[in-house]
């Protein structure tokens, strides 16, 4: 029952929102509510795993290889948690009135949605529930994403829009081929069913699915509708939509090829293997072009997938933890990070950098917080993406694929430019206009967010012997030890 | 009969990828629907088209013989519904865009993106 706690919370706050339409103050009211059972939950949950073992629950008491199946073993249940750890980073920096969502157009509902989804993607156990949930997370994205309603959004959804629904029906198409060659959904029966399936004959139908997955994922060369539409949204949903959606692809991905169907043949994993790196460089290098903080922030979301998915390719129980340990740290980071760049839009009324500057003289705390959370994603010691890149890159080298570890630690590098380009521009550099003072703000919600996420962090960064040694437990439990 | 339905599926899918690669917005999202509904008939074919009984266990007999996979319809159900869904949000929005944006070219569909002709650096952004 613990198992679908997460689920049932997060749907019964999306109707309880929606049925309080028009009344702004109940829908927060009974979204602070819903966010904080369902973290109590996921915490709950969490330590449940941690200490029983994989929960199980088939829905309608049908067993296991018929009935729909919903299971929580150490990974589903930790991504649960930072879901809803960022589920109350949106709602809190939306307290705030740096470029904060407005409350109508069903933006309550839709937020809960979108965390049922992500939830649901998390724990199910059947793949054709899979696909559901990521219907129901795609929907509610593209209704936050066009509720601006102005030319800029409507076409941002578009994008978004064609390019995330021809990844849906391939993999719609991918599970149907799963289905027809193995006769099972479950993904334990899938698991065993491809063991005693030709490898040669399941191996397209895999492929298909990996590359549904790699474009929900927003992996090279398929990424295009990530740039093209994040930038238009919201601060505080553009945190939780960089936490959420692209993560709830490299999970799939995880749990596909490294659980299900691990022991694939392996030229899947070396293609991943090169699609990671390709993602890592060109999101790193459009990055570098652009000056618009959150076109930035959006083509880093894009790189650091790169690592996630290089986790996965190394097809170990090392690679899986390293790339489980990189997507809790992006979650935070990286949500954090958008935040921060809010409040510098809201304190100089720009997010060009070429518009803005002078923050370190006027805001020395807001630098500070941005310097920890950047160089948390650069992956500079002793923060949590150190620990994250070590793993990665340690587990490449044991392998000895030399380059591909190479190339994360020179993309380390690349990152570094664009996060010190971001430093020097709205920090360090005295504002262009030389009379310009802060605009005065109602912050303090925000800074209490950001400076929760810089100190995770921190505290991960300093302290990673836990988080490292549940990373190794979940990874282990993954692939034949189902 | 799946020779049928493979042939209908191939042209279906053939037809929507050619009408989803058109620069016509309302085309685009059609085509996309018609890929979708060639599929609906792939999750359907997913279950094997062998036999039309019913899957009900007859009164008095404990084993299902010679009947329909049921499974598979139950998807193709669940999977045309959620297509219909999106099929209705993407009209909506597209002709909320062309009205938006006066026309009905993805190519002209700028707003959102640095112009073609940016130089070396992206042009200032208002906000």
């Amino acid at each position: 029952m613990l198992v679908l706690l997460p689920l049932l919370t997060t749907l019964a706050t999306a109707l309880a929102c929606m049925l309080a339409a028009g009344r702004p103050r109940l829908q927060l009211l009974l979204s602070w509510t819903g966010l904080s059972v369902l973290l109590v939950c996921a915490v709950a949950l969490l330590l449940q795993v941690d200490n029983g073992g994989t929960l199980r629950v088939a829905l309608g008491n049908w067993p296991a290889p018929f009935g729909i199946e919903f299971a929580a073993d150490r990974l589903s249940a930790s991504m649960v948690l930072v879901a809803a750890l960022m589920g109350v980073a949106t709602l809190g920096f939306q307290m705030s009135d740096a470029d904060p969502a407005s409350p109508d157009g069903g933006l309550y509902p839709l937020i809960h949605g979108l965390l049922a989804g992500a939830c649901g993607a998390f724990l199910t156990a059947d793949l054709f529930n899979l696909y559901v949930w990521f219907e129901l997370t795609l929907i509610c994205a593209l209704g936050l994403m066009v509720r601006g309603a102005a030319l800029r959004d409507l076409e941002a959804t578009l994008k978004y829009f064609v390019l995330n629904v021809a990844g849906t029906l391939l993999l719609l198409a991918a599970v149907a081929l799963v289905y027809a060659t193995t006769g099972h959904l479950n993904f334990g029966a899938l698991g065993l069913a491809a063991r005693q399936t030709d490898a040669g004959m399941l191996l397209p139908f895999v492929a298909l699915l990996l590359l549904a997955l790699l474009i929900k994922a927003a992996a090279f060369p398929l990424y295009a509708w990530l740039p093209a539409s994040y930038h238009v949204l919201p601060a505080p949903l553009l945190a939780l939509f960089a936490a959420l959606l692209t993560k709830v692809g490299a999970y799939a991905l995880l749990r596909v090829l490294g659980d299900v169907f691990a022991g694939s043949p392996a030229v899947l994993y070396q293609a991943l293997g090169w699609i990671a790196v390709l993602t890592m460089v060109s999101g790193v290098l459009g990055a570098a072009y652009h000056w618009d903080m959150r076109r930035i922030l959006a083509f880093h979301i894009v790189s650091q997938i790169g690592y996630m998915l290089l986790g996965i390719a190394l097809a170990s129980p090392g690679g899986s933890a390293g790339a489980m340990f990189y997507m809790w740290h992006n979650m935070v980071v990286k949500g954090g990070l958008i935040l921060i760049a809010a409040m510098v839009f809201r304190l100089t009324g720009h997010y060009d950098l070429r518009r803005i500057g002078g923050l370190y003289a006027a805001r020395p705390w807001l630098a500070v917080l941005f310097l920890v959370t950047a160089l948390a994603q650069v992956g500079i010691p002793p923060l949590s993406g150190f620990w994250g890149k070590l793993l990665i890159v340690r587990e490449s080298f044991v392998q000895g694929q030399a380059v591909w570890g190479a190339v994360a630690l020179g993309v380390g590098a690349l990152t570094l430019y664009s996060m010190a380009k971001i430093w020097m521009e709205a920090f360090w550099k005295p504002h262009p206009d030389p009379d310009w003072q802060p605009t005065r703000a109602r912050l303090a919600p925000a800074y209490a967010v950001t400076a929760i996420l810089a100190a995770l962090a921190l505290g991960v960064g300093v302290y990673p012997e836990p988080f490292i040694a549940f990373a190794n437990d979940a990874a282990r439990t993954l692939g034949g030890a189902r | 009969m799946i020779w049928v339905f493979a042939v209908v599926m191939g042209i279906g899918v053939a037809a929507g990828v050619y009408l989803a690669l058109s620069r016509d917005l309302f085309r685009m999202v059609v085509g996309l629907s018609v890929i979708g509904a060639s599929l609906n008939l792939l999750v359907f074919a997913s279950g094997r088209l062998d036999s039309a009984a019913p899957p009900i266990v007859v009164a008095g007999t404990q084993i299902l013989t010679n009947a329909a996979n049921p499974l598979p319809q139950a998807l193709v159900l669940t999977a045309i519904v959620i297509g219909f869904a999106l099929l209705c949000f993407s009209l909506v929005l597209v002709v909320r865009l062309m009205r938006a944006a006066d026309s009905d070219d993805a190519h002209r569909l700028r707003a959102a993106e640095p112009p073609h002709d940016a130089g070396l650096k992206p042009p200032l952004e208002e906000v």
